[in-house]
């Protein structure tokens, strides 16, 4: 009855200041400099991390496997190049945490030997199942940022009466343009991944969405998709967050997904544009995933651009390479400004997920102080779930999380539109993650709770049955004494009566 | 380079609390300086006072409060607050009327709650109202129109505040919405309790009223602008401004002798202050589009049964107090639809085409 009063295709989102020109003008570099040393972490994508196959000394191939994919939902990682395990063993991460995850390190011959690949004499006449395996085999993750393996979406499309396949080219992001300048110069390939990606799901036709902020872009996957007819080039609003699956699903077919579901259940499966790009690399080349386009910007970068680097490079590196000011540079960020990692340090490999490295001047980042709540609303209307941030970032405060959840919280996609429009600059998406991460600690203990519980109970019932035996042991062993007692007596008594 | 984890997002909007304030306060500054003209020194001395004596009962609290007071009057709540009650007070109310709304507003109405933010009814209706109730011959007591330089000077306004009016029937009278409720109690009947009333003069505001509600046109045009910059949301406004025009439509339409017609109802400045500066608080108004429009229909149907049926001639502030009461509850039932759920908040079903 209501729903006339929203825009049932396009809720909440804002536009902020681009910053995409700096970098969207230029070629890819390809120029980048191969490092001495390559740092990969066996984990770099959603589910178990991947065990290495390789040891310290031994030589490698350039795309050759170094560690297996473990599990149903994991991936493997390759060699970005060739040369020498040198180690094994903890290195920061990317993350704001930087915490140490095990990293295979290469020392680079700059041989750049390829190890033996086998590739289809026709990648688009190859069994659906075997295109899946294949992206498997070459690590191929989401490379929007969510590192979901690519290989267990696909199969899960095939196993689910796929209808279309969205192709996320959103690129909501500010300063972020590595996908811009891929469709811009491998349309071509990009294409090719697509038509890979829907016969390995066995679905009928894709849909590209582009935000309209690259109309370049535009034009050449429209050239590019002309002479394929289940392939359509659609553009969609430049609105952050424009490139949240969910939202542009909605805007390009008004489906919904269920809260509890996921895009299979309404007959779609999402992939990022620079997946379809790895994909085709993967079949038609057999290259495996090692490497990635990022971009390079923020004030503090003096070339700003967008760079095809080998994954595992050191970040440092690769600013060193863009010419970072180092006296300028406030905050370093690992993704995009809306929704990326700070990170303490640039001495972190550049992993799949990284689709950017943004250093941040001092006048970018803006840190005013913390005002009150004036209930201004602005954040109601800029969230695109439909959540209310104040009310729940007010029970949150007030620690009442459960309240909060009831508001949904666990609805939140820490988009962080909220906390960009609010006029109190009140760190509301720092508030919904903390909670977040509270309530999995408190599930953790429920759960740590209600295993001691279940050991206090089975002992005690051990300890009960033990007793009960130890009881009727020594009440058989009585009965047994009293038994041979009266026959010792009535054998005695026997005596007794035959000497008498 | 700073090494604290800090969750993105890493950039933010412009707009801040303060520019928001300050944005509110320049549209209101066309109708308060047109209020100073139109009645004169004494005007501009009681806004002066109820201003001035706003920021001091502010910082006043914020001293019990243990903070520090310079950060919050900066952000200009506080004067907003006192201008706005200034704006509703009659223009030659003596000083001590502008200082006890003030206090009303400030410790009352919004620091007793915990400050800006946290209030559940407006600090300026509810300081127009206590002060209504408690000092009603002062706060009917309307000057007539005497634009600066024509009335009494700078000294004789001074001691007009400050020490009181003494031949107040000589320079006052009565509003238009006073005369009709007047006028209904004797019996008579709409066109004629009207005869003297000039739509045009009402609009551009040369009439008695309240300090910075005379004119329909500038509070309107201030209401406006707000509108444009993005200040405040359409919905309430639209929806109160609609209620009253559909309400007293119908009700002139019935019984034109008795009911206003739309068109003096809503040529009020009164009406337009409160539409697009009162009724819009951020605070005390809902945070769903549906709830607002809501709030918006609740105080403008209130407004019209006060000016219609109740015993004061204006309802405005009441109207809106009520409303504000409404509010939480507002909010608790209207709430927007969550992606993927319905409203009641069950996932959507399933299902694949």
């Amino acid at each position: 009855m209501l729903a006339f009063l929203e825009n049932p295709r396009l809720r909440g989102g804002i536009h902020a200041e681009e910053h995409k020109q700096e970098t969207c003008g230029q070629t890819i570099a390809s120029d980048f400099p191969l490092p001495k040393k390559l740092y990969i972490p066996v984990q770099q994508h959603v589910g178990k991390p991947a065990e290495p196959v390789v040891k310290v000394g031994d030589k490698v191939l350039k795309g050759q496997l170094l560690a297996y994919s473990q599990g149903t939902i994991s991936a493997p990682v390759h060699a970005p190049t060739s040369g020498k395990i040198i180690d094994v063993q903890d290195f920061p991460a990317p993350h704001p945490s930087a915490l140490p995850v095990r990293t295979v390190i290469i020392e680079t011959d700059g041989l750049e030997q390829w190890a033996p690949g086998n590739l289809p004499d026709d990648p688009f006449a190859m069994a659906p199942d075997q295109i899946c395996t294949r992206v498997g085999e070459a690590g191929v993750v989401g490379l929007g940022g969510a590192v979901f393996p690519s290989a267990v979406k696909l199969s899960l499309g095939r196993k689910n009466q796929i209808h279309t396949l969205l192709i996320n080219a959103g690129e909501c992001e500010p300063y972020l343009t590595c996908d811009d300048r891929l469709m811009r110069e491998r349309a071509g390939e990009i294409v090719s991944g697509i038509r890979l990606m829907l016969r390995g799901m066995e679905a009928p036709k894709a849909m590209v969405g582009i935000e309209d902020n690259k109309p370049e872009a535009y034009q050449v996957m429209l050239a590019a998709c002309r002479e394929f007819d289940n392939i359509s080039v659609e553009q969609v609003p430049t609105r952050y967050p424009m490139g949240w699956d969910r939202q542009m699903l909605r805007y390009l077919t008004g489906q919904e997904i269920p809260a509890d579901g996921r895009a299979t259940d309404i007959g779609v499966v999402v992939h990022n544009v620079a997946t379809a790009h790895a994909v085709y690399k993967a079949i038609c080349l057999g290259q495996p995933l090692i490497s990635r386009v990022v971009t390079v910007s923020g004030g503090a970068v003096g070339k700003p651009r967008n760079v095809e680097v080998p994954i595992g490079t050191l970040m440092s590196e690769v600013l060193a390479f863009c010419d970072l000011d180092k006296s300028k540079l406030a905050r370093l960020i690992m993704g995009g400004p809306m929704m990326g990692d700070a990170l303490p340090f640039a001495e972190v490999p550049v992993v799949k997920a990284c689709n950017g490295i943004l250093a941040l001047s001092r006048d970018e980042i803006e840190e005013p102080e913390v005002q009150a709540c004036i209930r201004c609303s602005s954040c109601v209307t800029a969230c695109p779930v439909g959540l209310l941030p104040l009310e729940m970032a007010s029970r949150i405060k007030a620690n009442q999380l459960d309240s909060a959840v009831d508001l949904g919280l666990k609805d939140c996609i820490s988009c962080g539109t909220c906390s960009y429009v609010c006029p109190s600059n009140i760190p509301l998406v720092h508030y919904f993650k903390f909670a977040s991460g509270e309530l999995v600690k408190r599930q953790q203990a429920e759960h740590k709770a209600e295993q001691t519980k279940r050991l206090m109970n089975d002992r005690n019932e051990r300890m009960e049955r033990i007793r009960l035996e130890a009881e009727a042991e020594a009440q058989r062993a009585a009965e047994a004494r009293a038994a041979r007692m009266a026959a010792q007596a009535a054998a005695q008594q026997q005596k007794v009566e035959e000497s008498a | 380079m700073n090494t604290k984890p800090i969750s993105g997002p890493h950039i933010a909007a412009i707009r801040r609390v303060d520019q928001i304030m300050r944005q509110v306060i320049l549209a209101l500054v066309p109708a308060t300086a047109f209020g100073v003209l139109l009645f004169g020194w004494p005007a501009l001395y009681l806004l002066v006072v109820t201003v001035l004596s706003a920021m001091l009962f502010e910082a006043f609290c914020l001293k019990l409060k243990g903070v520090a007071a310079t950060p919050s009057l900066r952000d200009g709540s506080a004067i907003l607050t006192g201008l706005l009650v200034a704006m509703t007070l009659p223009p030659w109310a003596p000083w001590w009327i502008g200082v006890a709304g003030s206090a009303i507003a400030i410790v009352l109405g919004k620091q007793v709650y915990g400050g800006l933010g946290q209030n559940v009814f407006n600090p300026a209706m509810l300081a127009r109202v206590a002060l209504l109730i408690s000092f009603p011959i002062e706060m009917t007591t309307w000057a007539n129109v005497t634009p600066l330089f024509t009335g009494p000077g700078l000294i004789d306004s001074f001691a007009l505040t400050f020490f009181g009016l003494d031949s107040t029937d000589a320079v006052t009278g009565a509003t238009t919405l006073g005369l009709v409720k007047t006028g209904f109690s004797q019996n008579l009947t709409l066109p004629g309790i009207l005869a003297d009333y000039s739509s045009f003069l009402a609009m551009i505001g040369w009439e008695r009223g309240s300090l910075g509600e005379t004119s329909t046109l500038l509070v309107l045009g201030g209401g406006v602008w707000l509108l444009r910059k993005g200040v405040i949301q359409w919905h309430i406004p639209v929806s109160l401004l609609a209620t009253v025009a559909v309400l007293s439509s119908l009700f002139h339409l019935w019984d034109g002798a008795h009911y206003l017609s739309p068109w003096v109802h809503l040529n009020s400045g009164a009406l337009m202050l409160v539409a697009f500066f009162i009724a819009t608080d951020y605070v005390t108004s809902p945070n769903t589009p549906l709830g607002q429009l809501i709030f918006g229909a609740g105080c403008g149907l209130l407004i019209f049964v006060i000016r219609s049926w109740g015993g004061y001639p204006e309802g405005t502030g009441f109207a809106v107090l009520l409303m504000n009461a409404v509010t939480p509850l507002i909010d608790h039932y209207i709430r927007p639809r969550i992606y993927g759920r319905y409203r009641n908040g069950k996932p959507l079903d399933i299902s694949n085409p």
